[in-house]
């Protein structure tokens, strides 16, 4: 089935059949690898991606579903000369990661915290983060993380990393 | 983990999509999906047709009606959790919204969905049966027909759906003016999770704060949500005693099951603390609004 997908701003048009996951497209069809494929049914949040603006589960959408709709992965957070965007920085800076594998559902998820919520708290992220799982690091250099992030978009007036609308 | 095949289908009107449903005994809806697509990963089901309504226009949007607030069926959770008319005039939906999924699932999943699925472990369902809410069916006639959840839920993902029909919209009632406190408390292993035990209660107060109605709904501990008669209550102030012993006459019947997660004892002493607790943050609820 033709479907038009709009994946970090760019337009693909794909023949895709029904069962294929957004996730399996993205990373089969359109070398997407930064998303990763963790449990395939909906639990783990490896998979996480923002469509239109908001954190979802690739591999609950079918890539049919996602026809005409707005998706952001990992690749589309930073221009692709390595510089590193302010949420992934921060991941660095407060060793938010081990070996990596949620990493880019949870920089995705708070990416789509901290669009709508420029000074969570605690409480609030770790809502935002509870639908992925992480087997390394026990959350809190996570939770950390993201409030540095937080930090430092709303001291920023260099926002690499989308628009605070609230 | 990859589904069998399936066709798609993406129809724009109910009765394009009621016809499609009718055509094929196995058609299935596809709305929100997320609790369809891991069932497809697993091969649990394996429709010939999927019959995507998220772009039905007529299916979306929240209603305010002169009694109700009409709920489309393809309304996301996430919608329905940031609304305002849901948290002024159905409270007690409100609460139930939080503990549904999490984040990224309630941007996708809807309120119709998880209603037609009948997971007696899920939130709305149970909200829905504490405040006598309607769900109603649309069929490839153009009838629509509208069922009580007493009716509706029959067993674990089993419901009294008419065979072809599909789900437009839910319709709860609006609470009155008089102070309504509402209460909504589950255990589950993990945040997010699917509840071992759950419980929902809405109370009403008289001008003299004693109460004059008071409903309470219990979920996740056996084939479908019930609703538990506590009309003793009423006329009571609502003491921690009225409250322990109405619950505990009210919840000596009820059937709890045993699983990997938790047995039934368990299940039964759970329902009736949860319904405890619930009670008493739906008293102090409407008495801060009584002032």
């Amino acid at each position: 089935m033709k479907t038009e997908l709009t994946v970090n701003g760019r337009t693909h048009v794909v023949e895709i059949e029904p069962r294929t996951t957004l996730l399996d497209v993205l990373r089969d069809r359109l070398g997407l690898t930064a998303t990763h494929a963790g449990c395939e049914h909906g639990v783990c949040g490896a998979c996480t991606v923002l469509v239109d603006g908001e954190a979802v589960r690739s591999c609950l959408i079918l890539g049919v579903q996602a026809d005409g709709l707005d998706i952001r992965t990992v690749e589309g957070l930073t221009t692709g000369d390595g510089t590193l965007d302010i949420v992934q920085d921060a991941f660095c800076e407060t060793h938010g990661l081990q070996c990596g594998y949620c990493t880019s559902g949870m920089i995705l998820a708070a990416h789509a915290l901290l669009r709508a919520n420029a000074t969570p708290d605690e409480e609030d992220i770790r809502e935002a983060i509870s639908g992925n799982i992480c087997r390394c690091t026990g959350y809190q250099q996570i939770v950390e993380a993201i409030e540095l992030a937080a930090e430092r978009m709303r001291t920023s007036n260099v926002l690499s990393a989308g628009e605070v609308v609230k | 983990m990859k589904p069998a095949q399936f066709d798609y289908a993406r129809p724009k009107t109910v009765e394009e999509a009621c016809g499609l449903l009718a055509g094929d005994m196995d058609a299935r809806v596809l709305a929100g999906g997320q609790t369809l697509v891991p069932m497809l990963a697993m091969r649990l089901s394996r429709p010939s047709v999927l019959v995507d309504i998220t772009r039905i226009e007529a299916l979306g949007g929240i209603t305010l009606g002169a009694d109700t607030v009409a709920i489309g069926a393809v309304t996301r959770q996430a919608a329905a959790l940031a609304s305002e008319v849901i948290r002024d005039e159905v409270p007690l939906l409100a609460k139930a919204l939080r503990h549904v999924g999490h984040p990224p699932t309630r941007c996708r999943g809807t309120m119709g969905g998880s209603v037609a699925h009948g997971d007696p472990s899920a939130e709305i369902p149970l909200a829905m049966t504490v405040l006598g809410a309607g769900i109603v069916f649309a069929d490839d006639d153009g009838e629509e027909e509208a069922f009580d959840p007493a009716d509706f839920f029959l067993g674990p993902m089993l419901t009294s759906a008419p065979m072809g029909g599909l789900l437009t919209r839910l319709v709860f009632p609006r609470r009155g003016t008089a102070p309504t406190g509402t209460g909504f408390r589950e255990i589950a292993s993990r945040r997010s999770d699917y509840a071992f035990a759950s419980a929902g209660a809405q109370v009403v107060l008289k001008a003299d704060g004693t109460c004059a109605e008071a409903r309470l709904g219990i979920g996740s501990v056996g084939d479908t949500p019930v609703a538990v008669d506590v009309a003793g209550l009423s006329g009571t102030r609502l003491t921690r005693e009225d409250i322990r012993d109405a619950v505990a006459e009210a919840l000596e019947d009820l059937e709890t099951v045993d699983d990997l997660h938790a047995t039934a004892r368990y299940r039964k002493r759970a329902a009736a603390r949860l319904a405890e607790l619930a009670l008493t943050e739906a008293r102090d609820d409407a008495l801060e609004q009584a002032g």
